[in-house]
């Protein structure tokens, strides 16, 4: 096309219309059979990072929402622990190869000594009726180190370097990188009180002071002490030295020891002490930060933290990057020699017992867009990556054998890890709804029972997984997820008001029993069975107002039994008022684990954690509220797993079975691609802190890289070609019209002619 | 001059007012502090004296306009719309719903901004004239009536067909620039080079017609016929006569966006991952940070009076004729 193009006479195109030019078709064709259109180089120009870190023990990640709080204190998201988990060492943390999630010492010498008090402080058996405290004893690894940090740095007098009396004393240090001094010290248990006093502090506005008020002894009482100290403070925003004051259910008994007494007996307590809620905070440091002048420099924890985990936070630029660095002082840590069965083939106790961690470095670059992500994880310069609905096709093939890696992936050599992440999402009515809820008398309950019922059976949630999901998930038959205690599977754990066993699996019951269900419910034919009138039901969503190819699928599944389905779109504000007032009819929510154990799912429809009745804080969305779960709930959060309490969540199950509050629901599958040379990976629902164990080959990323992403300079010549086909014709034109001579054209009686 | 600088600057005051209370209200019509707090606060665990807690820290837990309880000047001083307003004349941004110094945050990211925003500005003028003139020089031609079909066609396509275009050619096919991202220091070169062009690609179409009008009104001139009837040559009569006399009219439409350069751009610094103030203001409004969207949307406003003010006063520099009084 370019050579017929070109073989037109192109300066012709130069002049003004009507006249003509001599062509330069000649010259053209020879810039064309010129051969210019090749090139090739010996380095790669796309490469995302630094030039000087090729070939260097560093793990490359990203990140697609900026961390806003890395205080351990008040972090409560999986986009910030992914970070501080890191840095940040909680007394225990999980295996990383077990599963089921099992808990181990991370910090500690074992696990927590746990003694049960009666209401007079003397020691009873845990199964006791009269328990009133539950108390834990924690002892510390000894000779854990800090990393180092300005906080600890020591003049020659053995004085704090930098301590500032006023913003001007620390005007010279306009950011983290002017303090140069750094120390570090020794961990002591002292450091863990100081974190739980923290958790306290009402200004800090930790998410879990309101749970963990309710058992550790002396919480609240401590949250108006420091209230009251704070406005005392001649600062406002300066340093109040917690340990100061003190709170009761928390002491440090010597430097590797301490205890923390509970408020009568809360099992899941110890999954907290994985949370880095719990993670040490040195005295020194929070005195650091809240000097004068360093918080309106952005100098603050909630920017740098301080810990003793296996990385330190080198760079924390959220617009950009956040760099973590091997901490110097980190402890002697080792890999796991077990894990489950299959780790062995998997090749994941190949490093059973090496020391931790295996990277020097890891750089998160700030990545909104889904494509650059994928495109540079396909070139090489991501180590890892999730798979987006876009490049779903690409990466994984599905077949009659279930899913595997597309050809292309596995001509790169990446492999592919696969979790049901320990998390339901759910598609839930407002039990307070007049028309779906459960609200009237007994009979007007039942009925809206049955319509519950009713939209229950024809809502095909495995369909949906399967379009719009790529099948990245499993219809749920409780709320509990797999891998969790409670979890059933087989024809025990069916929904048997939505399934039924048939030949060894769960099938959904006919569309014709849920139409007799809805004419039972007074809606025969899916109209009201005493106005005529057809029924209408209300989706709340912030997704939008109808139109998207999901929302015209849940129209359809409604229409299945003639049920209208009206999708009222909304801002996020307006829908968490709906739900916080009750007036959303039907929504879809979710909810990932905090801990792997029955209680922080079953608590979704416990009737205490009612939005409504909880002004908004509480979990229970649908604002179920049931006497007899409830008081099987309680029961049950208090009991340690055994069959006793696999019965007792049996029963729980049933119950919301049979009253369905919810619809639907399902567990996601979370899939990650891994390149080549990353080995160690193994996904974990629960823990975050798992960078330690990753390693990678980089002389073979360097080779890869290489390989998949020679420049290409074919086309930049094109280019070239291109400007020189229209340059050339249009300076020959150019030429002549400099030497044209007005009186030697006879067609034109105009000067200049244009 | 300078009582007509003093006196724009004067006018500015009420208009800044004027904005400013326009995205407060605006943004309170949406948003109120509550949800605010929520946003801020996350899903999990919320309780209503954290929530308090988080408004009494950044001042949203006082009246918005009016404050009805407090006497005398406190009943508009004692508010929200006052305590967040009157900082911003002295240009204390104060702190971001995070926590974090916004002024800091400006300082910190208006260079890449500007390291994208300045080159495109001005290879991208330099490239519509440079092309203009071109076309000019071939009015009337085949030439001229093919660029200004391209011009169109490069109007009529979308933003962001130009920046996934670009970053699946050169970046994931050609392996020339990486796709996305940004580093500090002379490596930022190759991270800037595709948004770039892309910026100068994407505003040819716009440019090239607007300086092609304003260049053929001027090579109609009864100086620019009489230069070629005493024989001027072409290139000079384009150069010498047409391009410094078109350059007055360009200069409304150039100079009054340099200050906005600062600001980036939205749509270029999302999609490259170029953490300038464009992506800024963009997850402020996602997070409803009312503190970042009001400090950006009053900055925004000064740069562009500033915009203006120096247009006219760059007048007053190119045409003598004009007196600013």
């Amino acid at each position: 096309m370019i050579s017929a193009f070109c073989l037109v006479p192109l300066s012709r195109l130069f002049r003004p219309r009507g006249r003509g030019v001599a062509g330069c078709g000649v010259a053209i064709t020879v810039l064309l059979s010129s051969g210019l259109l090749a090139g090739c180089s010996e380095e790669t120009w796309n490469n995302p990072h630094l030039a000087d870190e090729f070939g260097k023990n560093i793990i490359y990640s990203s990140f697609s929402e900026r961390p806003k709080h890395l205080d351990p204190a008040r972090s409560y998201s999986a986009d910030e622990g992914r970070f501080i988990d890191q840095i940040y060492d909680a007394p225990l943390q999980y295996h990383y190869l077990k599963r089921p999630y099992e808990l181990e010492p991370n910090t500690l010498t074992h696990m927590p000594d746990i003694s049960y008090l009666d209401a007079d402080g003397n020691q009873v058996s845990a199964d006791a009726e009269n328990v009133a405290y539950s108390e834990y004893l924690f002892e510390l690894k000894p000779g854990i180190q800090y990393q180092p940090h300005p906080a600890f740095a020591l003049n020659s007098a053995g004085e704090p370097s930098y301590l500032f009396a006023s913003p001007e004393a620390s005007a010279a240090y306009q950011h983290f990188d002017d303090f140069t001094e750094q120390g570090s010290r020794e961990l002591v248990a002292a450091d863990y009180v100081y974190q739980i006093k923290r958790l306290a502090d009402p200004t800090l506005l930790s998410p879990v002071r309101g749970l963990l008020s309710e058992y550790i002894v002396g919480m609240t009482e401590f949250s108006d002490a420091v209230t009251t100290a704070r406005k005392s403070l001649t600062q406002p925003n300066g340093w109040l030295d917690l340990d100061t004051l003190t709170m009761s259910g928390v002491e440090a008994i010597d430097d590797y020891h301490y205890r923390v007494r509970l408020n009568g007996k809360y099992p899941q307590f110890k999954y907290w002490l994985a949370f880095h809620f719990f993670a040490p905070m040195a005295r020194e440091v929070d005195r650091f930060y809240h000097q004068p002048g360093l918080a309106d420099r952005n100098i603050v924890l909630n920017w740098y933290p301080v810990g003793t985990g296996p990385f330190m936070m080198t760079r924390n630029d959220p617009n950009e990057v956040i760099i973590l660095e091997r901490n110097p002082n980190y402890r002697d840590d080792r890999y796991p020699a077990e894990g489950e069965s299959t780790d062995g083939d998997a090749g994941l106790l190949k490093d059973a017992g090496a020391k931790l961690p295996f990277v020097d470095k890891a750089v998160y670059r700030l990545e909104k867009e889904a494509i650059p992500l994928w495109t540079k994880f396909l070139q090489g310069y991501y180590d890892r990556s999730g798979i987006a609905s876009d490049s779903f096709d690409q990466a994984i093939s599905v077949g009659s054998q279930g899913i595997s890696l597309s050809d292309d992936m596995k001509e790169r050599g990446v492999t592919l890890d696969l979790e049901v992440v320990p998390g339901t999402y759910y598609f839930a009515f407002n039990m307070l709804d007049p028309i779906v809820g459960n609200v009237g008398d007994a009979q007007q309950r039942e009925k809206a029972r049955k319509l519950r019922q009713a939209i229950a059976i024809a809502y095909d949630q495995k369909e949906m997984i399967s379009i719009f999901m790529n099948g990245r998930g499993e219809d749920a038959m409780s709320p509990i997820p797999p891998g969790i205690f409670g979890y059933q599977t087989g024809e025990e754990g069916i929904n048997p008001y939505v399934y039924d066993w048939v030949d060894g699996s769960a099938e959904r019951k006919s569309i014709d029993e849920a139409k007799r269900l809805l004419a039972e419910a007074g809606y025969p034919g899916g109209r009201s069975a005493t106005t005529g009138e057809p029924l209408v039901l209300n989706l709340d969503t912030t997704g939008g107002s109808g139109g998207s190819a999901m929302q015209n699928w849940m129209v359809k599944q409604f229409k299945k039994i003639g049920v209208q389905l009206n999708i009222r779109g909304t801002d996020y504000n307006r829908f968490k008022e709906k739900m916080q007032t009750g007036n959303a009819q039907m929504f879809q929510w979710g909810w990932m684990a905090d801990y792997p154990d029955a209680e922080n799912f079953l608590f979704l429809l416990y009737g205490a954690n009612g939005q409504v009745v909880s002004g908004g804080s509480g979990v229970n969305s649908t604002n179920y509220d049931n006497p007899e779960y409830n008081r099987l709930f309680e029961k049950m959060k208090l009991m340690e797993d055994s069959p006793e309490r696999m019965e007792i969540i049996r029963r729980m199950i049933r119950i919301m079975q049979h009253d369905v509050p919810w619809a639907s629901a399902w567990h996601p599958h979370s899939y990650v691609l891994n390149n080549q040379w990353v080995s160690n990976s193994k996904p974990h629902g629960i823990s975050k802190s798992i960078l330690k164990y990753l390693k990678i080959d980089p002389q073979l990323r360097g080779e890869k890289q290489h390989e998949w992403n020679q420049p290409i300079l074919a086309p930049l010549w094109l280019v070239a070609l291109l400007i020189a086909i229209f340059a050339f014709p249009g300076w020959i034109a150019f030429k002549r019209r400099q030497q044209h001579r007005i009186a030697d054209d006879s067609s034109s009686n105009n000067v200049g002619g244009h | 001059m300078l009582a007509y600088i003093i006196r724009r600057l004067g006018y500015a005051i009420p208009i800044l007012l004027g904005v400013n209370l326009l995205t407060f209200a605006l943004f309170f019509v949406v948003n109120t502090p509550d949800q605010m707090a929520r946003v801020q606060l996350g899903d999990k665990h919320v309780s209503e004296e954290a929530i308090e807690q988080w408004k009494a820290q950044r001042g949203y837990d006082k009246p918005l306009m009016f404050n009805t309880e407090a006497g005398g000047l406190g009943l508009v001083t004692d508010t929200i719309f006052y305590e967040k307003s009157l900082s911003l004349f002295a240009f204390d941004f104060g702190k971001s719903d995070e926590g974090r110094n916004i002024g800091s945050d400006i300082q910190q990211r208006m260079w890449p901004s500007l390291m994208v925003a300045l080159p495109t500005f001005i290879i991208g003028i330099a490239v519509n004239i440079a092309f203009s003139l071109f076309v000019v020089m071939f009015r009337a031609s085949v030439f001229d009536t093919a660029a200004m079909v391209l011009c169109v066609v490069l109007m009529s396509i979308s933003g962001v067909f130009y920046v996934i275009g670009g970053q699946f050619f050169f970046a994931k096919l050609w392996h020339l620039v990486p796709i996305s991202g940004y580093l500090t220091g002379p490596d930022a070169i190759r991270f800037l080079i595709l948004p770039v062009i892309i910026g100068v690609i994407s505003g040819i179409g716009g440019g090239t017609r607007l300086y092609r009008t304003l260049f053929l009104e001027e090579s109609g001139k009864d100086y620019v016929r009489t230069a070629r009837a005493k024989g001027v040559p072409e290139l000079t009569v384009l150069f010498r006569h047409i391009l410094p006399n078109g350059l007055i009219p360009i200069l409304t439409s150039v100079v009054v966006v340099i200050p906005s350069l600062f600001m980036g751009s939205l749509l270029v610094e999302s999609f490259f991952g170029i953490p300038g103030l464009g992506s800024y203001t963009l997850d402020a409004i996602q997070a409803q940070d009312f503190a970042i969207v009001r400090s950006m949307v009053f900055l925004g406003s000064v740069l562009y009076i500033l915009g203006l003010l120096l247009t006219d006063i760059s007048y007053t520099l190119v045409d003598p004729r004009v007196r600013l009084s």
